[in-house]
């Protein structure tokens, strides 16, 4: 199998990464040759496997929801590259 | 000063406990010699002048009932602390200050360590050599062209180079056994599910564990102790009866069976290698235990199912950063075009490769073919573990399937570089605890390393191996200061 330039810039534009056309043949390359090494697998009859979901065999425990970490907002707007007040700040959505 | 740097961290709590130390001496001795090894590259923050303040503080009312009563630590920064830079080795979190502490590090503090800063790794733990970091590469005690390994690059050299008595590290295909390997220090991957991955920048939630690095097996047991706690922060962090792991190591293995896979004699392995192996069978039966042939036979699939696996949990886990809430965010004409040159001039090249490979194993038409795929495979090699515990206690494999090699050496091939973590990607495939031990030098004088690998919860018994194994063994590192004027 062999994944091509279109085949690139689909996924980019899914993992809303932007590459130039140098970066989308580099990584076509470097991809291609990931993907035959994967290949491998194919060797392996796995209709009757159950898929592995949870290496942790044991259910996921409930605890109530309670708010712990008090008086923060300040601190966590202080991270974002552009904020007003009590607001992140993205360009402009709606026209 | 220089002779405290030397010092074991079991040795250094005990001369602080008996006041022939104080916690500013050691603190002391290990920021001096930090600071003498920026060459190294080791940290990306340190925390310097606080870490000496607190250690006058311990050492004004101290608390010798503590684990780690003032001892200093650095550690990977891939732990967020605190009020404390954490960047995760990567651009796009340059700027990114914690509200929080992660549990690893949290049970560390509260036992009376002190943290010296925040230690190098591949960009989102994301390698095998260190050298992916936004911050640079790391270079290795061993020898200056040598990388330390990946992706606990930082750990392993600082550890190594005794810039921190000990350190944790993080372990989701062999990121911390492998830098151990080629340092010549101790790493324990422990169990999934062991130490709480809250506060951890996540990579492959299903994979990724904490684990302490250590220059022996008994700092190892002591530190792993104080990480290892169940914590309803982490809904995967197991509730089970976790040993007293330092207090009850033992060198006494005999009776106890363990299993040789002949699946880890891979194609073009160094003989270096498989001698070191045939050294370990001898070394385990000098020990008075027996080694048994084992089959794991679905072994050469686990490297190509984490090369599904983990990208795929990534591409997911890294989606949140956009650039709105925290971190780097480049200028874009709209939302959409800033979200995609955000990621595209924050992350590096090879967490561009693996977000990419994750989203096209995900993505509609595909996700049968790869991912439902992997997950199948997966089970297969759990079961082949399952299947091989029934005969043996424990599994004894080569930690890498060759010595440190040079930096640039691999960086264009990645295929090449994901093949270095061959012996220790199926450990954490399958959820299993293991230990990388230095067990020798190869022909160049560079470390080697063996891998013990246990049953699940089952640290004590592999400690216990390793343990004994290095009595017998006698490692001594090659450590020349080199990079020291």
């Amino acid at each position: 199998m062999s994944i091509d330039l279109k085949t690139i810039k689909h996924i980019s534009k899914l993992a809303r990464i932007s590459v130039d056309q140098q970066r989308a043949e580099k990584l076509a390359g470097d991809l291609n040759s990931i993907f035959d090494f994967i290949e491998k697998l194919n060797e392996l009859k796995t209709d009757n496997v159950e898929p592995l979901t949870s290496i942790a065999e044991t259910t996921l425990k409930l605890r109530s929801d309670e708010v712990k970490s008090k008086n923060i907002r300040e601190q966590i707007i202080k991270n974002s590259p552009q904020n007003n007040e009590d607001y992140f700040v993205v360009p402009k959505v709606i026209e | 000063m220089s002779d405290i740097t030397k010092q074991s961290l079991t040795e250094l709590v005990e001369n602080i406990k008996n006041k022939k130390l104080s916690s500013t001496d050691v603190t002391k001795a290990f920021i001096d010699r930090s600071e003498k090894s920026e060459k190294l590259n080791a940290y990306i923050t340190n925390d310097f002048t606080s870490a000496l303040d607190k250690a006058k503080k311990f050492d004004q009312k101290p608390n010798f009932d503590l684990k780690l009563p003032g001892i200093p630590m650095a550690v990977k920064d891939l732990f967020c602390t605190k009020n404390i830079k954490t960047t995760a080795g990567s651009k796009i979190l340059n700027n990114f200050i914690p509200t929080y502490e992660s549990t690893v590090t949290e049970n560390i503090w509260n036992e009376g360590a002190i943290l010296l800063g925040k230690l190098n790794c591949d960009e989102f733990a994301m390698g095998s050599s260190n050298e992916t970091s936004f911050f640079g590469n790391v270079q290795s005690p061993i020898d200056k062209n040598l990388v330390p390994g990946g992706s606990s690059g930082g750990s392993a050299s600082a550890v190594a180079g005794q810039l921190t008595p000990v350190t944790i590290g993080t372990d989701t295909g062999g990121s911390i056994r492998q830098p151990a390997s080629f340092t010549g220090i101790v790493g324990l991957k422990p169990t999934y599910g062991s130490c709480s991955r809250y506060g951890i920048v996540a990579f492959a939630s299903s994979l990724d564990q904490a684990g302490p690095m250590a220059q022996n097996v008994k700092d190892c047991a002591l530190l792993h102790e104080v990480i290892s706690s169940y914590d309803p922060k982490d809904s995967t962090s197991i509730d089970f009866k976790r040993n007293h792991y330092s207090k009850e190591l033992t060198n006494n293995i005999k009776g106890k069976k363990i299993g040789i896979p002949k699946e880890y004699r891979v194609d073009g392995m160094p003989k270096e290698i498989e001698d070191l192996w045939q050294k370990g069978i001898q070394y385990i039966k000098d020990c008075g235990a027996e080694t048994i042939d084992i089959s794991l036979p679905n072994t050469s699939y686990a490297l190509p199912t984490y090369y599904i696996v983990a990208p795929a949990e990534a591409s997911s886990n890294l989606a949140r950063y956009d650039g709105v809430k925290y971190g780097f965010r480049a200028k874009g004409e709209n939302l959409i075009d800033m979200y995609e040159k955000t990621r595209s001039e924050g992350f590096g090249a090879e967490v561009q490769r693996r977000i990419m490979i994750g989203t096209y194993v995900l993505s509609s038409g595909y996700y049968d073919a790869y991912y439902l795929k992997a997950q199948k495979v997966r089970k297969l090699i759990k079961n082949d573990f399952d299947e091989a515990y029934k005969k043996v206690d424990a599994i004894l494999t080569p930690s890498t399937p060759s010595s440190a090699f040079k930096i640039g050496e691999k960086t264009n091939d990645p295929v090449s570089m994901y093949l270095n973590d061959i012996f220790t990607v199926p450990v954490n495939l399958a959820g299993l605890p293991g230990i990388s031990i230095p067990a020798g030098h190869d022909t160049k004088g560079y470390p080697l390393g063996l891998q013990i690998i246990g049953k699940a919860f089952d640290e004590q018994n592999i400690l216990n191996i390793a343990y004994a194994m290095e009595e017998k063994i006698n490692f001594r590192n090659k450590i020349t200061d080199w990079w020291i004027k």
